[in-house]
């Protein structure tokens, strides 16, 4: 059981999922108490597999017994296993969520969401390039679903560009793909890492275009600075959970951008070593910028939280072209608080809008919220998180980040990332007094809101003390995470044990 | 037959390129037919171009990278179900929008903001 464990995270979804899509029509129960049970069952498989990642050996899972490199191989490292989780447990806050009404709002929510786990999971842990492919296929296909889930004008809109726009970008993955497979001859990630090594001189332009395309690929998922511009009103427009959910997906991109360009473009690489870093760094500082201004220019909580949302992905992403052990050990700590953070604030906005009736998440003078303390409190929670007041868990993650910038990149990370810090307290603050105090005088007749709703944003949202209580372990583990993903040579060595001998 | 092979490749990939940046959701859903179209043929070369050579390895002779064609394969699969998806959200974007823009702005707004 215990070698077969590493594929549970892809095979439990994509049954449950199956089960799920298979019509049970007007059983609302059935499908949540297997949608969460589902859910909560991943996250115990994610804590194993924790556990089982945290010595720091790394395993692998042969698909239909072909060993690396001619199979598809799953591989379980520290990196991984904590994307996993944190997948699972944001995934949990969300699905209690949606069992308050949203997933009746349309057809088929359970099984879709469960689909789109199964990508998620499949992209952290798949070792093979093509099989990315596949599984960021697999996650935007349920996205694309999810994101229309409820319809609507303003959803439809905004799924046409993201599905043109991600189309689009799905073609250019291939290309790339096909393009370092035609120079390496291989497609596995640890191979193709150990061949660039002795790739011959002619062969390193066709690689450089093919990293850098990849580089594309990856910024538009992750919502980079050029390629941004899909994320706002998509993220804007999803159902609350679904965004929350999403909250992930920009997290899939920077993750593959870490996997790719410290193993297959890692120290074996030669001249192509780390070609990525200097468009990474400005771009993601560009990220930064822009995005604190359409913070500060948003006129609607949820697409306040969509530019809070580009504010985490320049930093990580400034976190990824600093470059060293520690800036990786950072970004992602800073990656779990800004991830369960954004996810509960969606949520969190919803409920505000429900309560507000009219005049919905509009940052506008609006009628008195029937729960607007116990509101209140989880927004201050929320806003002094995500805007890294101390003592919560952004604080935390913006000092590691701020420290490991060394002098040369200190001039320009420490005053964009602080003024961003600025940028988010000065618009939450606004956001929250108009919300919460600027009242018309009228009656409070929102509906209360279920206690699955307040369930699924306290989970969320009970992330950031505990993370911030536990900063010492967690902190730890990011910093193991990333030495072990300095040294590319161990995964090449517990995949290709022979590699040094083949000719 | 390497240049006809890469001409058509980059015709093909020119055109779609320039449908996808077109106003209406029909040439867009085209154009990103014609660049799957092209991404496959791309694909396909890059195991190199043979001919009359065994799909398996038959002892020292040519043979044809059989690892193209099945990732040509899944490719052409995921393609298909996208043009399908993608086509179906355009008539609904044409249903609930009440035009075929990709902004969903009707011509007379265009033109307002156009002045």
């Amino acid at each position: 059981m215990m070698q077969h464990l590493i594929v549970l995270p892809v095979v439990l979804p994509l049954l449950t999922g199956l089960f799920l899509l298979r019509g049970l029509h007007g059983s609302t129960r059935l499908k949540r108490v297997l949608g969460v049970a589902s859910t909560g069952l991943l996250v115990v498989i994610a804590l194993a597999l924790l556990l089982r990642a945290a010595d720091g050996e790394i395993a692998y899972y042969a698909m239909g017994g072909w060993q690396p490199p001619f199979g598809i191989v799953l591989v379980l490292d520290r990196l991984s296993a904590l994307m996993v989780l944190l997948t699972a447990v944001l995934a949990l806050g969300c699905v209690i969520f949606a069992c308050g009404g949203d997933d009746e709002k349309g057809s088929n929510f359970h099984g879709l969401f469960q689909l789109q786990l199964m990508g998620i999971n499949g992209a952290f842990l798949t070792g093979d390039l093509f099989n990315l492919f596949v599984f960021f296929e697999v996650l935007l296909l349920a996205s694309y679903a999810l994101l229309l889930h409820g319809g609507g004008k303003s959803r439809t809109q905004a799924a046409v560009h993201y599905v043109v726009l991600n189309l689009a970008g799905s073609a250019l993955f291939l290309i790339a793909v096909g393009t370092l497979y035609g120079a390496t001859g291989t497609l596995n990630m640890a191979d193709m890492a150990v061949r660039l090594g002795e790739l011959p001189a002619e062969r390193a332009g066709l690689v450089t275009a093919g990293a850098l395309m990849l580089l594309v690929v990856f910024g538009l998922k992750s919502a980079i600075l050029p390629l941004y511009f899909w994320l706002p009103r998509a993220y804007a427009a999803a159902p609350a959970p679904v965004a929350a959910l999403f909250a992930i997906m920009t997290k899939v991109g920077i993750y593959a951008i870490l996997r790719v360009y410290s193993l297959i473009f890692g120290e074996h690489a030669g001249d192509l070593a780390d070609l990525e870093q200097p468009w990474v760094w400005w771009l993601s500082l560009a990220t930064l910028a822009i995005a604190t201004l359409g913070v500060l220019a948003a006129r609607d909580l949820r697409l306040l939280i969509a530019y809070l949302v580009l504010v985490s992905v320049g930093t990580l992403l400034a976190g990824v072209g600093m470059g060293t052990v520690e800036a990786t050990a950072s970004l992602l700590y800073y990656l779990l608080h800004s991830t369960l953070v954004t996810g509960g604030l969606f949520l969190l906005a919803e409920m505000i809008g429900l309560q507000r009736g009219k005049a919905g998440t509009r940052i506008v003078k609006g009628r008195p919220l029937t729960q607007g303390g116990l509101l209140a409190l989880l927004f201050l929670v929320g806003a002094m998180a995500v805007a890294g007041l101390p003592p919560l868990s952004g604080a935390i993650g913006k000092a590691l980040l701020l420290n490991a910038a060394t002098p040369a990149q200190q001039p320009w990370l420490w005053p964009l990332l602080l003024a961003s810090g600025l940028g988010a307290m000065v618009a939450l603050s606004r956001a929250g007094s108009t919300f919460f105090w600027r009242n018309k005088s009228g009656e409070r007749s929102g509906e209360r809101l279920s206690r699955h709703q307040w369930t699924g944003v306290g989970l969320l949202l009970a992330a950031s003390p505990l993370l911030a209580a536990l900063a010492g372990p967690v902190s730890d583990y990011t910093l193991a995470t990333a030495s072990q993903l300095a040294n590319p040579d161990n995964v090449v060595d517990a995949l290709l044990p022979d590699a040094g001998d083949a000719p | 037959m390497e240049s006809l092979y890469a001409i058509t490749t980059g015709v093909l990939s020119a055109c779609g390129l320039y449908l996808i940046l077109r106003g209406r959701t029909f040439p867009v859903v085209v154009g990103l037919t014609l660049l799957s179209y092209a991404v496959n043929l791309f694909l396909f070369s890059m195991g190199g171009l043979t001919t009359d050579g065994a799909a398996i390895i038959d002892g020292p002779r040519d043979y044809a990278d059989p690892l193209p064609q099945a990732l040509v394969l899944t490719a052409i699969v995921i393609g298909f179900a996208m043009t399908a998806f993608a086509v179906i959200l355009s008539m609904r974007a044409r249903g609930d929008m009440g035009n075929d823009h990709v902004d969903g702005r009707k011509q007379e707004e265009r033109e307002e903001n156009h002045r």
